[in-house]
């Protein structure tokens, strides 16, 4: 326990430390939180969607979520070249323990960033129904941030390099970010989209969150939390079977 | 005397290269043993197998009696270790660097601030211990690493190249440190060196490798004496030949190139 301590404590310490990555981060989901709620929100208005902003929010602090912890994820590469993984992988651990404090870690940061866009969202018009429902908001964040940072530390161990990370990102993280009805809603959509969307994780995170936040979502937000979780399991595992077989 | 490190017939293939071949040495309890060899020689890729980090082809290890094979976590706790390339966290400071590694060491919580505040005085460091390592010299990050290898009291401590590109002061400073720490507590150390001068003061056992093979080892009396040398390192040039080798290209300056480019800076 103490391990997975440790490696959390490490993980926030170095976040908090690095007020370029805290900014640059935010960049992002602000730029689409302007750019998508101010530019679409009126043709959203007369299609008799409702406000805009209220759709688009939970897809946003979404998307300050998983950017932050896939990052977090593929940081590994970092640590393994810059050699802190060796005295990580000598230590009288399991590398279960090691994967799970970084996973947590990792997690709990983009939980931060997301929370940080959040009331960052206040200000441009977002209205939550009912502030208690942070809590439940705050489950599905985490959940969707374990999902982001195990996928990104599987990925991180099988690469030996940053050279690859665009190429994640634009053929894995955006489409799964559009895939899940963050910016638009999935009900009128073409069926294709439809059914990719179903396999995708944050489909889940995303309507839950729009359920805590709203009130309103198109699932069970019960079946979206047991989704998630379950997504979040399969990935942790399947990041652990190649966390133990990576050369530090 | 006991042997603390014992290893039988070791291999290490990456894909069809051999790089150990069929190595058999060992180390006694307490000794000062200088693992030598010429750059790609096979030294590094054999500690990372000793220490746990890489499995081997095929052999036996013995470390502090235990099995590397069965007993990877009591072989872990008994060794600390500096490594070749750095492996301190830079956003961190030397105290807390410290403290990370106690508690992966379950280091209990009344043993631990009185062991870094011992150690960091041994290096010199206690009164630098809340800066952040990445304004440390490198002089002084290896210090450190030495200092955090020594947390939990283990019986050997692995030097590959503690040295390399440090100015003399430094040098004398880091191996006075050493053979101090193997005087007085009896820890058993295994280093590599490229400085022969070093190796011959302090070793009381060298073995020689290059390309994966054993090809010498003795004392440095008897390594001299077996080649007709007049220093070790006219003995080890005898015994490796005078060619030039390369060391691989710096894989780590060209990530250091990606991480500016993805906004992280390092120095
Ligand atoms: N992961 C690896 N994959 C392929 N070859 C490797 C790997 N690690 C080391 N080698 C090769 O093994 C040889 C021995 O390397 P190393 O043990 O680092 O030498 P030394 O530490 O003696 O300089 C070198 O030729 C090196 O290129
Ligand atoms: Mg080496």
């Amino acid at each position: 326990m103490n391990t997975v301590y440790i490696l959390w404590l490490r993980q926030l310490k170095k976040y908090l430390r690095s007020t370029p990555r805290i900014i640059g981060s935010l960049g992002q989901p602000l730029l689409f939180l302007l750019v998508f709620g101010f530019g679409f929100g009126s043709i959203f208005a007369k299609a008799g969607e409702g406000s805009y902003i209220q759709f688009l929010v939970p897809g946003i602090v979404a998307m300050a979520v998983i950017f932050t912890a896939i990052f977090g994820g593929i940081e590994l590469i970092w640590d393994r070249q810059f050699g802190f993984l060796k005295e990580t992988m000598v230590a009288p651990v399991s590398r279960f323990n090691i994967m799970l404090g970084r996973t947590i870690g990792g997690a709990t940061v983009s939980v931060i960033q997301g929370i940080a866009v959040l009331i960052i969202s206040f200000f441009v018009g977002f209205k939550m129904h009912n502030p208690l429902m942070i809590f439940p908001a705050l489950v599905f964040m985490f959940l969707t941030a374990f999902f982001f940072t195990a996928l990104g530390t599987s990925i991180a161990s099988r690469l030996m390099d940053m050279q690859a990370f665009p190429i994640i990102m634009n053929f894995l993280v955006m489409p799964l970010f559009f895939l899940s009805g963050s910016i638009f809603p999935l009900e009128n959509a073409p069926k294709a989209l439809q059914i990719l969307s179903k396999v995708d994780p944050l489909t889940y995170g995303i309507d839950g969150l729009r359920y805590v936040f709203e009130g309103v979502s198109s699932l069970n937000p019960w079946a979206d939390l047991v989704y998630l979780l379950g997504f979040s399991i399969i990935v942790f595992l399947v990041g652990r079977f190649l966390f133990e077989r990576m050369e530090a | 005397m006991s042997k603390i490190i014992e290893v039988k017939n070791l291999n290490k293939k990456f894909g069809d290269f051999t790089a150990v071949n069929d190595i058999s040495f060992s180390v006694e309890k307490g000794n000062i043993f200088a693992f030598l060899g010429p750059n790609g020689a096979g030294k590094t890729t054999t500690i990372k197998m000793l220490t746990t980090l890489l499995p081997p082809t095929s052999g036996n290890v013995k470390v502090n009696n235990f099995d590397l094979n069965t007993d990877r976590d009591e072989v872990r706790k008994s060794f600390g270790i500096v490594f070749q390339d750095p492996s301190l966290d830079d956003d961190l400071t030397a105290y807390e660097n410290m403290n990370f590694h106690a508690v992966l060491y379950g280091v209990p919580k009344e043993e631990k601030e009185g062991r870094i505040e011992e150690l960091l005085r041994l290096v010199d460091l206690l009164d630098r211990k809340n800066d952040y390592v990445k304004n440390y010299s490198g002089g002084m990050k290896r210090r450190l690493e030495i200092a955090r290898s020594l947390i939990h009291n283990p019986e050997i401590i692995f030097l590959d190249e503690p040295t390399v590109g440090l100015d003399p002061q430094t040098r004398n400073h880091i191996w006075s440190y050493v053979v101090d720490l193997s005087k007085r507590k009896g820890v058993t150390v295994f280093l590599t060196t490229h400085y022969m001068e070093e190796a011959e003061k302090m070793a009381d056992k060298i073995v020689v490798i290059d390309h994966g093979k054993i090809i010498g080892s003795g004392t440095s009396d008897s390594l001299k004496k077996d080649t007709g040398a007049e220093s070790l390192e006219e003995a080890f040039l005898k015994l490796t030949g005078s060619e030039i080798r390369h060391d691989e290209a710096g894989s780590l300056d060209s990530l250091r190139t990606h991480a500016r480019v993805w906004g992280r800076t390092r120095r």
